[in-house]
């Protein structure tokens, strides 16, 4: 019958140190967060591992969690802001390997290349800047409004509205590209 | 929306579905790390136990559905399922502390919402998720928990996300309020490695600061009071021996303190001897001392809100009301938790007022202690006068969130407040999250004495008995050094002041800071040394060095130099004396070394040989003398308390 409590009320319960409670609240969003996870980096090996980031410090995070807002956009915080970490222990990464030469930058870049599969999803996320990318995840991919976006982000209604019009200034510059090819 | 935007959208939309060993094997990382956390958090263990009874009651509920109803009668039913789940489930919360912590009773006020989102999993094609969840959940509870044992054992290999959960990612959330675990215990001792022989060829010359606090042997009296040994940590010998009153000679010439040695035989080790070092500090004219002005600078953080901590200390001060004099002046000043200052300036002849300010404490709020240190030295500075004793008398139980963050932030503060002439005595109430090791620091750092109050008793005698003494300084950074005498003496060992060390030619260096004595202090330092020649010498003498012939006096084992400076003086003055081969044994002497080898036995000294506790007993009991106040029958009864719980 867990499936009737509120996903606020499974957190809050979760929180107090309930177990079944986070185990059906983690059940019941793990493909939610997972595929958030992969539109949000567009590769299915970094997805995985951002998601068992969040997987292990979710329990900690939980005894944050105010029950002042929605469970699902307080989670789609926490995997934002797990991505924004993940990327941040990646440049520095990147940085330490240029230390190591221009043939680790060389191989780096060939993994870079490989992974970016040549589809247009792909492309297209790359030509995005982060923050447009965490933002068009959202709006697009999760299909939450404008409003629930910004309330995610922590940021204005207006700044997401700004956001999607630069978006699809890429895309259209994107498509430009493609059509001179 | 434009073409661009729906053609991203559709390709966003079309994301792969999880591979099903990784979310297995991290949901098991997930619910290991849940597991590792409750097990740091004591408290919300118990919770738990509470929440595990409603789980399974809604567990037990689910079963139940579960048989009287097919999967599609639930799905119609499920808004009045839940209403009537949410009832039951409400029941034994009532009863609870936190009712509103458990969200069910959202369920009872608004029932639609529980079919949305039950239903929303049908709606919602692109997260397939939520469709095997319900299907796991509406299977037979039997079948799920062996799915879940099945999950465990794929995971297991996965040794290496295993040892992640115990040290989860971190990362930021905007949302987040930080949270601290509270570990259970957070005490912290400040203690060194028992001070190691020397050998007097090599290190003739042993130097230290006098210690007057006391807080170490409150603590040992309460684990032992409490049926436990007291750890090692705990354990500083010279403030357990400096704990008791003696009646060593009293100066009576200009020095504030008269020091006196004596040299006996070791009781643990018959061919070794004692030198034992007294310093009696000199008892002005209580009737003439000057106008006193005490900031009490109170903890009122939540933790404090024991019987054995605000109260006790509320008791304490009303102890001690009783022997301020009409000029006296108080001020109360308060940090964490309620913060600021709760009671002005008040001569201590307005009682009154001040009880009145002191029963109005309470422990808990939750506005964070502003500057609470740098508060009571502001008002402590306003009160001064020309010839006035000031003093800030901190009383926590271990929170020192005191407005200075940084420890050495801290030190540097209370230091320079000191040399301005306001001094800080640190007085630690209950135990669990005692930090002796900052009490420490704050305490020698503002000339003052740290004491550990576990009892109204050793509240009187604290700040009753020994008020002149705690609160009047007539001598500081008081350095004692010993020259031995390697014609007499082969080695020696410093019992205790493991903490107090200085170096030798920090002595002379007037900036150095030492330890202080109050008004009526006593002080005792015991060295074992061992006489040249004697069979219990632990070093060999070395094969490749010259063997000189060592020329020094063979009537003295050693030279004695203590320096001192008068309160409100820059320059120490010296006191020199020789220190004999033999005197006579003094019982004040022997009450001493019976509580010196009573502190190596709790800390497992190496150096005591077979010597037991019941010897320790024999010869404190042996040497308890006049004791007026009944400390050393009390240590006596430690002791023996000691001796059980040791066996």
């Amino acid at each position: 019958m867990r499936m009737s409590t509120s996903d606020e009320a499974l957190a809050l319960a979760a929180a107090q140190g309930d177990g079944g409670a986070f185990s059906t609240l983690l059940s019941r969003h793990y493909d939610r967060v997972f595929a958030f996870a992969f539109r949000l980096t567009g590769h299915r090996a970094e997805a995985e591992d951002l998601t068992q980031d969040i997987c292990a410090a979710l329990p900690a995070k939980l005894r944050s969690f105010q029950g002042t807002a929605r469970f699902t956009t307080w989670l789609y915080r926490v995997t934002v802001n797990a991505a924004h970490d993940r990327r941040r222990r990646a440049a520095t990464h990147a940085r330490a390997a240029e230390g190591w030469g221009d043939w680790e930058v060389a191989r780096q870049a060939e993994i870079a290349d490989q992974s970016a599969a040549n589809d247009w999803l792909a492309q297209a996320m790359q030509a995005l800047p982060t923050d447009l990318r965490d933002t068009v995840a959202l709006v697009l991919g999760e299909d939450l409004t404008q409003a629930q976006a910004a309330e995610v982000l922590g940021i204005s209604e207006g700044t997401i509205a700004w956001r999607m019009s630069q978006v699809k200034k890429h895309l259209r510059a994107l498509h430009q590209k493609e059509e001179q090819a | 929306m434009t073409d661009e935007l729906d053609h991203l959208k559709s390709a966003l939309r079309a994301t792969p579905a999880p591979d099903a060993s990784t979310k297995a094997a991290h949901l098991e990382l997930a619910q290991k790390s849940f597991a590792a956390l409750q097990e740091n958090t004591s408290d919300t263990r118990q919770t738990n136990k509470r929440r595990t009874s409603g789980a399974g009651l809604i567990e037990g509920v689910g079963k139940m559905l579960n048989m009287l109803t097919a999967r599609t009668a639930l799905a119609t039913t499920s808004g009045l399922v839940a209403v009537g789940l949410a009832v039951v489930v409400v029941l034994p919360q009532m009863d609870g502390p936190e009712p509103m912590r458990f969200g069910t009773p959202v369920s009872v006020t608004e029932p639609p919402i529980i079919v949305e989102e039950l239903s929303s999993p049908l709606l919602e094609n692109t997260a397939p998720a939520p469709e095997i969840t319900a299907d796991m959940r509406l299977a037979s509870p039997p079948a799920a928990k062996a799915e879940r044992q099945g999950i465990s054992v794929t995971g297991a290999p996965e040794l290496g996300i295993i040892a992640g959960a115990n040290a989860p990612t971190t990362f930021h959330t905007d949302m987040d309020v930080q949270f601290a675990d509270a570990p259970p215990n957070t005490e912290s001792f400040a203690n060194e490695p028992a001070s190691p022989l020397k050998v007097v060829a090599d290190y003739p010359v042993s130097t230290f600061s006098i210690d007057v606090d006391t807080a170490s042997y409150a603590v040992v009296r309460q684990s032992l009071m409490a049926g436990h040994l007291p750890p090692a940590q705990a354990v500083r010998i010279e403030e357990m021996v400096n704990y008791f009153p003696y009646t060593y000679p009293a100066p009576d010439g200009e020095a504030p303190f008269q020091p006196t040695v004596t040299v006996t035989g070791t009781p643990w080790n018959a061919d070794t001897q004692l030198v034992h070092i007294a310093l009696q500090g000199a008892l002005p004219e209580i009737d003439t001392r000057p106008p006193l002005n005490l900031v009490f600078l109170i903890d009122t953080s939540g933790s404090m809100n024991q019987p054995n901590k605000l109260p006790l200390l509320k008791q304490s001060f009303r102890l001690m009301l009783a022997e301020l004099r009409p000029a006296d002046q108080v001020s109360i000043v308060t940090y964490a938790g309620s913060a600021g200052q709760v009671l002005a300036p008040t001569r201590a002849e307005d009682r009154a007022t001040i009880m009145a300010a002191l029963d109005n404490l309470a422990a808990g709020g939750s506005t964070a202690g502003q500057a609470g240190l740098q508060q009571a030295y502001a008002v402590a500075e306003d009160m001064a006068d020309e010839g006035d004793v000031t003093r800030v008398i901190l009383a926590t139980d271990g929170d020192f969130n005191v407005g200075i963050h940084d420890p050495e932030a801290l030190k540097t503060f209370i230091a320079d407040k000191r040399d301005t002439g306001t001094y800080l005595s640190v007085l630690g109430f209950g135990r669990g999250n005692l930090d002796d090791a900052t009490m420490q620091a704050l305490a020698q750092n503002g000339n003052g004495q740290a004491a550990y109050i576990d009892t109204l008793g050793e509240a009187r005698k604290v700040l009753v008995d020994q008020l002149t003494g705690a609160l009047f300084p007539i001598a500081n950074d008081v350095k004692v050094q010993v020259e031995f005498n390697p014609a007499t003496v082969a080695e020696y060992r410093l019992i205790g002041y493991e903490t107090r060390a200085l170096r030798r030619e920090d002595f002379n260096n007037d900036k150095v800071d030492a330890g202080e004595i109050g008004a009526g202090h006593a002080v005792t330092a015991i060295y074992e040394v061992t006489p040249a020649g004697s069979p219990a010498a632990l070093n060999d003498p070395l094969r490749y060095r010259a063997q000189e012939a060592e020329s020094g006096p063979a009537d003295e084992l050693g030279f004695l130099r203590l320096r001192y400076k008068a309160p409100g003086d820059d320059t120490s003055q010296l006191i020199e004396t020789p220190i004999p081969l033999q005197t006579a044994a003094k019982s004040e002497a022997q009450f001493a070394t019976a509580i010196a080898g009573f502190g190596q036995l709790l800390r497992g000294s190496v150096y005591t040989g077979d010597w037991s506790y019941s010897d320790a007993i024999a010869l404190a009991n042996a040497a308890k003398g006049d004791d007026p106040f009944g400390y050393r029958a009390e240590a006596i009864t430690l002791m023996r308390l000691a001796d059980s719980l040791s066996r």
